[in-house]
């Protein structure tokens, strides 16, 4: 056995700063709350309003667009059915609100943090080794924080999947920026380019096949949490999974389970589409 | 004779924490024994006429493109002095010195450096956004200038659908359409095959033979530089080791790296007129 008089516990300096940054910030943590709230109860409704077939028709608008393949774009478009067929749909949509939900915010954060560590190396000195300590952790660890934060329900359950899908985004905007070829930079600083111009004119589009591979992970790892974040009232499919699993019930959980696995080929494929359709062409004589 | 570039001793040396050496003799000295530094130009001085074209030739690794982009501070020289067009270039700040490369000189490279994600029109009116020019000027300018470097029909095409000579093309006439004074061409037909290569040294020529400008062109082929200069430098390890005419270099090599340039050149020479009186 460990002695125990070196044992030493910081649990409960740790429990005092908690204590404190919720005190002392809790005007911050209010906000927040209410804002991942409002957004998600808006999402929510907006994605209700529709009815089943729109989503097939959308799936399907997309899938053509993205991939030009007539046989993708029928797997696609059909496969939502499944999910109606197990009577989930509704947790699905949920799910999905989630999901939008947090990837957006992600998005919006991760972008701007990508661009700040790629142009400033003291940001990312900070921030890279963050992200390799994010990324090393298991998911569960993030609901922690949420939980502290915010308690049980939906926001702490959306903050944690923002928190969990935050690395992708911000990554692979920071290696789309830095792999601009020198070449192309120093062509556009030699016409005089400032540096925002250079940011916005070159750089940023030309890290744009990045970002969206960054878009398309993030969004991957929103939806991996989300069936996660179901254990601190997340809700959705996720719930389903967690009730299945309590209940040794094999049956409800394969039905929840391939539910998830469409919703994440659907948004997989039209997201990664997406990427693809943006490269300039190379052939000869397009 | 009116200068257009003045350049006095100029030094550029790579290294960890080259900005805070002084520099002098014995720092100098120091530096050429240590790897840890590499000086790729050496304490240069010389002058370029305005309308001139003067050619820098020298073998790969003499430092010529440290040189070229030390001009326009792509490259921050580590001491000396740049005047161009009246220009303190090393005295300017990040403004100025912005200003300075949309209006006094603009750059053409050797891997062309356009942007893949832009056409060829946009490619070539670049220079003239960054400044603000409106669209309606814009597109009039870059329409000209494809119709001058002969791409007309090609307008929407991106860069990686071009042979090499045509996005060199697009380079060119990305530089000209600023209409800045001074051209720097750093290799800019080096990755090109013969055939076009001439042709583009041919348009090239009758480009400037309509505009005048001061153009600092660097190459390693000496057929390339003695068809386009007036003048001529050789460079070595960072210094010139001879300028003049092209034909005064031919005539007299100042050492034996020149004279081992210009044999080639002789024979080449020689070659050519045993061909023709073979015919
Ligand atoms: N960024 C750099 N860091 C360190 N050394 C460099 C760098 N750029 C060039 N050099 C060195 O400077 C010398 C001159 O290079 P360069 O100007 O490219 O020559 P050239 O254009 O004549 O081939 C070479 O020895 C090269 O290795
Ligand atoms: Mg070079």
């Amino acid at each position: 056995m460990f002695p125990e008089a070196l044992e030493f516990h910081v649990s409960g300096s740790i429990n005092n700063l908690v204590e404190w940054m919720l005190h002392t910030f809790r005007g911050f943590f209010d906000w927040v709350a209410e804002a991942i709230l409002g957004m998600l109860m808006f999402l929510n409704d907006a994605l209700s309003i529709l009815p089943w077939w729109a989503y097939l028709l959308i799936v399907c608008i997309l899938a053509w667009l993205t991939t030009r393949r007539v046989a993708t774009t029928v797997t696609l478009t059909l496969l939502p059915l499944i999910i109606g067929i197990f009577g989930l749909w509704e947790l699905a949509i949920n799910t999905l609100a989630i999901i939008l939900a947090a990837a957006f915010i992600s998005i919006l954060v991760g972008i701007p943090l990508g661009v700040l560590i790629a142009e400033s190396p003291i940001a990312a000195g900070f921030i890279r080794p963050l992200l390799d300590l994010m990324q090393t952790m298991p998911s569960f660890v993030y609901l922690i924080p949420a939980v502290i934060f915010f308690g049980l329900g939906y926001v702490p359950a959306v903050f944690a999947t923002i928190i969990y899908s935050l690395p992708p985004i911000i990554r692979l905007t920071d290696l789309g920026l830095n792999q601009v070829s020198e070449d192309v930079i120093e062509a556009a600083l030699s016409c005089g380019a400032t540096r925002w111009q250079l940011l916005r004119e070159v750089q940023l589009p030309l890290a744009v096949p990045s970002i969206l591979a960054g878009i398309n992970q993030t969004t991957m790892m929103a939806l991996a949490m989300v069936v996660v974040a179901a254990m601190i009232g997340g809700g959705g499919l996720g719930y389903e999974v967690l009730r299945a699993i309590n209940r040794i019930d094999v049956g409800s959980g394969f039905e929840a389970g391939i539910s998830v696995v469409i919703l994440a080929i659907i948004i997989d494929r039209l997201t990664q589409g997406l990427a693809k359709r943006w490269e300039p062409p190379t052939v000869n004589n397009s | 004779m009116e200068k257009a570039i003045e350049v006095s001793r100029l030094w550029k040396i790579f290294g960890r924490d080259v900005d805070h050496i002084e520099l002098n003799q014995e720092t100098i000295s120091q530096l050429e024994e240590s790897d840890e530094y590499i000086a790729a130009v050496c304490d240069m001085s010389f002058s370029v006429n305005k309308g001139e074209v003067f050619v820098v030739m020298g073998l790969s690794g003499s430092g010529k493109s440290t040189l070229i982009r030390c001009l326009l501070r792509l490259i921050e020289p580590t001491a000396g002095s740049i005047r161009i067009n009246g220009y303190d270039v090393c005295g300017l700040d990040q403004e100025e010195l912005t200003k300075f490369r949309r209006q006094q000189v603009a750059m053409v490279f050797q891997h062309y450096g356009l942007l893949p994600h832009r056409t060829v029109l946009e490619n070539v009116g670049f220079g003239l956004k960054l400044q603000g020019v409106p669209e309606k000027e814009r597109l009039d300018l870059s329409h000209a200038w494809i119709e001058r470097v002969g791409l007309q029909g090609f307008e929407n095409y991106y860069p990686d659908q071009l042979s090499g000579g045509m996005q060199q093309r697009v380079g060119i006439a990305r530089a000209l359409a600023c209409d800045p004074p001074v051209l720097l061409m750093d290799e800019p037909f080096s990755g090109l095959d013969p055939l076009i290569r001439r042709e583009m040294q041919e348009q090239l020529c009758r480009l400037q033979h309509g505009m005048q400008k001061t153009i600092f062109f660097v190459t390693h082929d000496l057929e390339e530089g003695m068809r386009l200069g007036d003048r001529m430098a050789v460079m070595r390890g960072g210094r010139f080791v001879q300028i003049g005419t092209p034909e005064e270099i031919i005539a007299n090599p100042a050492d034996d790296y020149v004279a081992s340039f210009v044999q080639d050149k002789r024979n080449a020479s020689q070659e050519v007129e045993l061909c023709s009186l073979k015919h």
